[in-house]
């Protein structure tokens, strides 16, 4: 698999995020600015990743005008043809933005920056970055930021989770997702979610800034790896069905 | 012909508003204390060209609809002025 992270004006999470997938995880990486309109070097076997940042200076909305980017019709049909794509903080409300996500990401209610270690517990091991995380255990990620708090109406909420579309709940040390572990207000601690396909991830939290002892913080890689398994897992699959 | 939207873009009534409810604190520190309810949205102008006031308020609502404000969270309204 490889991974394509797209730069957008304003895109500030890009190097930590290329730096671990290069560095750390030895992957192979393709950066992609937001004026590029061709995925065609990638298949539904890769990843595109937007990192976080305030794309267009948060202007009008977080991510609103980025959904408007040249590369995003291709982000769009690219996951819509099953490819992975994943949004951290400034990703995921483009992602919401851009329609490929439900929801939006909304001022946090504390009214704060919120920027610090927080604890979050996956939901299941239903999608490519959870499917080798442990359900039962809280990880550390740090947040940052002043819109996250995550809402959507009844309907699609209820949809949301019927769909086993909760990716992550934000949870104190001890896995217990309670209104104290909530940083910002989102629906039933909402963290992050996935799309009915479970090929579209978005997140909160920022798992690329802590992937390295150096950092005193490694539980972020946990993410990376799982869904760089599963999709070595699935191509896998697919040859044997292709040689059976 | 050239045309001026007036365009209001509000929370959604039911979303609370942390903005508007930092502001009411503000205006008590002020002294008004009667001020119950503050609700920030945008007010965004837009100066168009258009064949008639029909083709402008199309585009206008187009670009409130896909870019200026977003449903989930916020409702709009407009007028439009030559």
């Amino acid at each position: 698999m490889k991974f394509g992270v797209v730069i957008f004006p304003g895109s500030n999470c890009d190097r930590d995020v290329i730096h671990v997938l290069e560095n750390v995880l030895q992957q192979e990486v393709k950066i992609l600015w937001h004026k590029d309109k061709s995925l065609d070097a990638f298949d539904t076997n890769d990843c595109i990743l937007l990192p976080g940042g305030f794309s267009y200076g948060d202007y009008l909305r977080s991510g609103a005008i980025a959904r408007f980017s040249p590369i995003m019709e291709s982000v769009i049909s690219f996951a819509n043809s099953g490819g992975y794509v994943w949004g951290i903080c400034n990703g995921f409300q483009i992602l919401c933005e851009a329609g490929l996500l439900p929801g939006v990401l909304m001022r946090n209610t504390n009214r704060n920056f919120v920027c610090k270690n927080l604890f979050i517990k996956p939901e299941h091991n239903d999608t490519a970055i959870t499917a080798n995380l442990d359900v039962n255990r809280a990880y550390k990620i740090p947040i940052a930021h002043a819109e996250g708090n995550f809402y959507a109406d009844e309907k699609t909420m209820k949809r949301i989770e019927e769909n086993g579309q909760i990716l992550f709940r934000y949870c104190d040390e001890n896995g217990n997702v309670n209104d104290a572990a909530n940083p910002n207000g989102s629906l039933l601690n909402i963290a992050g979610i996935t799309n009915e396909t479970k090929n579209v991830f978005g997140m909160m939290p920022h798992p690329e800034r802590c992937t390295e002892d150096a950092l005193g913080n490694t539980d972020g890689i946990e993410l990376f790896r799982s869904l760089i398994a599963y999709a070595a897992k699935m191509e896998v699959d697919v040859m044997d069905d292709l040689l059976r | 012909m050239n045309y001026t939207a007036e365009i209001n873009v509000m929370p959604l009534k039911e979303l609370l508003d942390p903005q508007g409810k930092a502001v009411v604190s503000g205006l008590k520190n002020l002294g008004i204390n009667e001020a119950k309810d503050v609700r920030i949205g945008k007010h965004i102008t837009i100066q168009i060209e258009a064949e008639n006031e029909e083709q402008a308020k199309t585009k206008v609502d187009t670009a409130c609809k896909k870019l200026l404000s977003n449903p989930v969270m916020e409702y709009y309204e407009f007028t439009m002025h030559s």
